[in-house]
């Protein structure tokens, strides 16, 4: 009963609206991922909107560490971005340096984060002290796994361009840089909600 | 089906059967004729020897109107339903009227406390009384009622007053009925609250005038 | 352009019926998982039935069900109809099996991801299976696991039965996200040449629309189920009072996808309908742009009801008329669809196989399930038929329309295609005839239950004085549906016996147009011989220029005779 297997290799198949069938299939996740961090978002500014305090909760957050690794996840999509150009021409050292770097980076920014929840729980704000701090470890802790399957992605990419398996699929570059510019976006809507969006005792 | 519906005793409890008719009617109607003319057509256009089907796309705007017409209806019967029922929602959910007696109901697992202010009308006071289970009422009287919870969401269900509202814990929500007629009526709890949510159940006992006198000289002797 | 097909050597055993990147087969291991799940779900359904007809007796063949395992009855029934059962149905099943055949493709677009959202659905089963042998007993918090119920363990008595439920969903959430790509990127890429959008099967329109719908309502409720998940095992309190949360933020969450999730079961099932009603009436659809319209229509309206699951919930009472229009306006579509189908009939040349009866049974259920939702969508209404049995009637004539009575359409209907053979007449019109009486038989009575006031989960409805005279009710239906399970009999004993001892089926039994019926029964993988081409729409029959009732969409346009 088995048979012989036939198969259309389906990122390359034929596309009949003009958008490269992986990269449909990485836009289509990618919205569900927005509504995602949509849903947590919104949950957050509610629940924020209905209580008081939290000022002085977020208070306790350092906005230097915050905005370094802001830089350090800008950064890290560019390098992204030179990952993907390099990628266009077929420079497959260029694609392995950059992608390197964008590993590199992204592991900067999670060793950052950890070091700052650390300190931050060391301080007695664990995610139990407040409804502040739950939303603030589940937003960050929920980027932060994004980040981390981000940073696998591009190893292991990297890892296939170290071993010349990314001639001729170089587009894969291009898919997941998608993925890694809508972590970084991500960020750019957290660091503000949770950093900087605060008045002196406000809300 | 209304006939199953539980004897009616509240001031607005016979808007909301209205509504309820009122939509039993309209949907009936459009009951009788969507099956009425599929009935109609499984026998009139049953496959038959020498006749072909019609050939009709139903795209176009003249054919379509047979569709969007009712399409029409449909939505002007929806609006009208709902413009009706408006106004029985804010009555019975909108601005709570104004009243002399106002008791606190707080809800837990598995049963309901019904606090009374006592004479001196405010909670808080050492002429508290808590009762378990029994909410006693003037008949013909406005009552509010304050909706808590110990534990988590309950919900205040008089079926013979057409009310229900939940009791959420966090919260303190306010409802009101008038009943009209003396009796006693259950209060089941409406929104699964654990093991126990089966058998959660109160008692209204809905007083004549004089009678409700009693029974508040009965817990209050001094007053 | 080449199409990258590639031609492997003979594959084991394990290659081609476990790890298979085959759509077809993936289709037949989703079936697998909602059938299992379906019998599960109906032994659920009869327990709980027992309770409520003879409350605090034995159930025969099971044993005492006392309150608390009632409250696990009724939540793992609802959780697994709508989770376990009617989506891997609905859109694994049926969706994988027949997307790219009716678009003309040799597979989805990405057959490995397709592989890994089945694999996750089977581990998403285990954990749901495991979820009842822990101590505590599975989740008893209701299929909607309202906080703080659900929140803190001492309220329910359940412990890991519920974090395991929450698990379970998120695994089956992953599963559909994953599928949903491949839903929406292969009709829209991968059609065949001359099939545009419009010539696309209704069926078709209507799985990516789920797709869609489903990939943008569940984000919310991820969210949502991780706070809840950390509100049970680290502490936090999202949505506990005492520590500053709301009960009512999962309400939000939760009905913010739960009303789009219901038409992402709906509408697949409509599909089935639409490909059937054309079929056996000989004629066009009625309505073919109207109802793409208004499927879209549905779709964007779906996102702004969800409230009216909230009404009686101690939001602002002022939210409550808002909702109460959007929920009456997106009744509207769904009333075009049924005049649609109804128009089908008009005219045609109607006949009556097993499928046919099944789809215009999906027609007749779902029609009392539609119109019973003006009840549920009237504000004042709902104060009293909220959490009642009015509510449970009203949804499961409009689920399982969709799931059960479309669903045995599509099985009977495609059954030749996916496994080559013809199903036994005889034996289905039983089948169909017992479901259709069976089924009122439960739930006409649960109207009456509903207006009668009877509340929605309650293990004894015996403890409730103005109840206790409705009981005849609840024992009637209780019998039905003993009688509804086995009635499925019939179905269980055809569809296995057929599978072996059925007709040879040929290409094209039913004598229809869509794709899949030029593909062999059943299709061989890369399904089709050569890859067809597209000349017209689907639902091309009783065409006056050609003498046959039908006229295949890959059949090439005859050349007109020149002057």
């Amino acid at each position: 009963m088995a048979q012989t297997h036939v198969v259309a290799t389906g990122a390359e198949a034929r596309v009949a609206s003009g958008i490269a069938t992986g990269k449909m299939g990485v836009w289509w996740f990618l919205a569900s991922e927005i509504v995602l961090f949509g849903g947590l978002i919104g949950a957050f500014v509610m629940s924020r909107l209905g209580s008081g305090g939290w000022s002085e909760m977020a208070a306790h957050l350092s906005v230097p560490i915050g905005t370094i690794n802001t830089f350090v996840l800008l950064t890290s999509s560019l390098t992204m971005v030179l990952a993907f150009a390099a990628a266009d021409k077929g420079d497959q050292r260029g694609i392995r340096t950059w992608l390197l770097l964008t590993v590199l980076l992204g592991l900067t920014f999670l060793i950052i984060k950890g070091f700052e929840w650390r300190s931050e729980i060391g301080a007695g704000f664990t995610p139990m002290a407040s409804n502040f701090w739950s939303f603030y470890y589940t937003m960050t802790g929920l980027h932060g796994l994004h980040v981390l399957a981000g940073v696998v992605i591009n190893f292991l990419l990297f890892l296939s361009a170290l071993m010349g398996l990314l001639r001729g699929r170089e587009h894969r570059v291009e898919l997941a840089g998608l993925y890694w510019h809508f972590v970084d976006v991500v960020w750019i809507f957290l660091f503000p909600l949770l950093y900087l969006s605060w008045s002196k005792g406000g809300h | 089906m209304f006939r199953w519906l539980p004897e009616m005793v509240s001031t607005y409890g016979g808007d909301i059967d209205s509504m309820m008719y009122l939509i039993y009617y309209i949907v009936g109607a459009w009951f009788l004729l969507t099956y009425g003319a599929t009935a109609l057509f499984l026998i009139l256009y049953r496959r038959r020897e020498g006749r072909r089907a019609t050939y009709i796309e139903g795209n176009s705007l003249r054919e379509a109107a047979w569709i969007l017409v009712p399409c029409l209806i449909v939505l002007v019967l929806d609006l009208w339903i709902d413009f009706r029922g408006g106004e029985v929602w804010a009555k019975v959910k909108g601005r709570v009227p104004q009243s002399d007696l106002g008791i606190q109901v707080t809800a837990k697992q598995f049963n309901w406390e019904m606090l009374y202010p006592g004479p001196d009308g405010k909670f808080g006071t050492g002429d508290d009384l808590q009762f378990e289970n029994e909410l006693h009422v003037p008949v013909n009287k406005v009552i509010r009622v304050t909706l808590k919870s110990k534990d988590v969401i309950h919900s205040f269900f008089l079926p013979h007053l057409r009310l229900k509202q939940d009791a959420v814990p966090g919260r303190a929500i306010e409802a009101w009925f008038q009943a009209t007629k003396p009796g006693r009526y259950e209060i089941p709890c409406a929104e699964l609250c654990g093991f126990g949510h089966s058998g959660m159940n109160g008692f209204l006992i809905v007083h004549p005038a004089d009678e409700y006198e009693r029974w508040v000289k009965e817990h209050w002797p001094s007053s | 352009m080449s199409e990258g097909v590639k031609v492997e050597e003979r594959m084991s055993f394990f290659r081609t019926y476990v790890f298979s990147i085959d759509h077809k087969m993936i289709a037949k291991q989703y079936l697998a998982i909602g059938l299992f799940w379906a019998i599960v779900g109906g032994l659920l359904a009869y327990l709980l039935r027992w309770q409520l007809a003879y409350p605090d007796t034995e159930a025969p063949g099971w044993g005492f069900i006392g309150p608390e395992f009632y409250n696990m009855l009724v939540t793992m029934h609802g959780t697994i109809m709508v989770f376990f059962v009617a989506m891997p149905i609905l859109l694994g099943a049926f969706g994988n099996f027949l997307i790219p055949l009716m678009v003309g493709a040799r597979d989805m677009a990405f057959p490995r991801l397709n592989m890994l959202s089945v694999w996750t659905l089977a581990l998403s089963s285990l954990v749901l299976l495991i979820s009842f042998f822990v101590p505590g007993g599975a989740a008893s918090a209701g299929w909607t696991g309202y906080p703080p119920l659900s929140a803190k363990p001492i309220y329910t008595g359940v412990n890991w039965g519920l974090n395991l439920w929450i698990l379970a969903l998120a695994l089956e959430f992953a599963s559909f996200l994953m599928g949903g790509v491949n839903f929406l990127t292969t009709p829209i890429n991968l059609r065949a040449l001359g099939l545009s959008m419009f010539r696309l099967p209704l069926l078709i329109w209507m799985q990516m629309t789920a797709a869609i719908l489903f990939m943008l309502s569940v984000g919310p409720l991820i969210a949502g189920a991780v706070m809840l998940l950390l509100d049970r095992v680290a502490g936090t309190s999202f949505y506990l009072p005492e520590g500053g949360g709301d009960p009512i933020l999962w309400q939000h969450l939760f009905w913010f996808f739960g009303h789009p999730e219901v038409y992402v079961i709906l509408m697949p099932g409509l599909g089935i309908v639409l490909e059937i009603f054309p079929v056996f009436s000989r004629k066009p659809i009625f309505g073919y742009r109207p109802i793409i319209y208004s499927t879209i229509a549905a779709a964007i309206l779906s996102f702004t009801v969800w409230a009216h699951h909230q009404f009686i919930s101690g939001m602002d009472p002022r939210l409550a008329m808002p909702f109460s229009i959007t929920t009456i306006i997106i009744s509207v579509p769904f009333a075009l669809m049924v005049f649609a189908m109804i128009a089908t009939l008009w005219g045609g040349s109607i006949s009556f196989p097993t499928p046919m009866l099944f789809a215009l049974g999906t027609l007749a259920i779902f029609l009392i399930g539609g119109l019973t939702g003006i009840f549920n969508g009237s504000a004042p209404v709902d104060i009293y038929i909220h959490d009642t049995y009015f509510v449970v009637a009203h949804f499961h004539y409009t689920l399982f329309s969709a799931l059960f009575f479309a669903g045995f359409a599509g099985l009977y209907f495609w059954f030749p295609k996916m496994f080559g053979r013809m199903m036994n007449e005889a034996l289905g019109k039983l089948h169909f005839w017992l479901t259709f009486l069976l089924f009122n038989a439960i739930f006409i009575p649960m109207f009456l239950l509903g207006a009668g006031g009877m509340m929605r989960r309650i293990a004894n409805p015996m403890q409730y004085e103005f109840l206790q005279p409705l009981q005849p009710l609840n024992a009637f239906a209780t019998i039905a549906t003993i009688f509804l399970l086995l009635a499925q009999l019939p179905f269980v004993v055809n569809f296995f016996w057929s599978l072996f001892a059925g007709k040879v089926a040929e290409r094209n039994p039913w004598h229809a147009n869509t794709l899949e019926w030029s593909a062999p029964s059943p299709p061989p993988h890369g399904n089709f011989d050569t890859v067809p081409v597209v000349y017209r729409g689907p639902y091309e029959y009783s065409h006056p220029s050609v003498s046959e009732e039908w006229l295949p969409q890959d059949r090439p346009t005859m050349p007109t005779a020149t002057a």
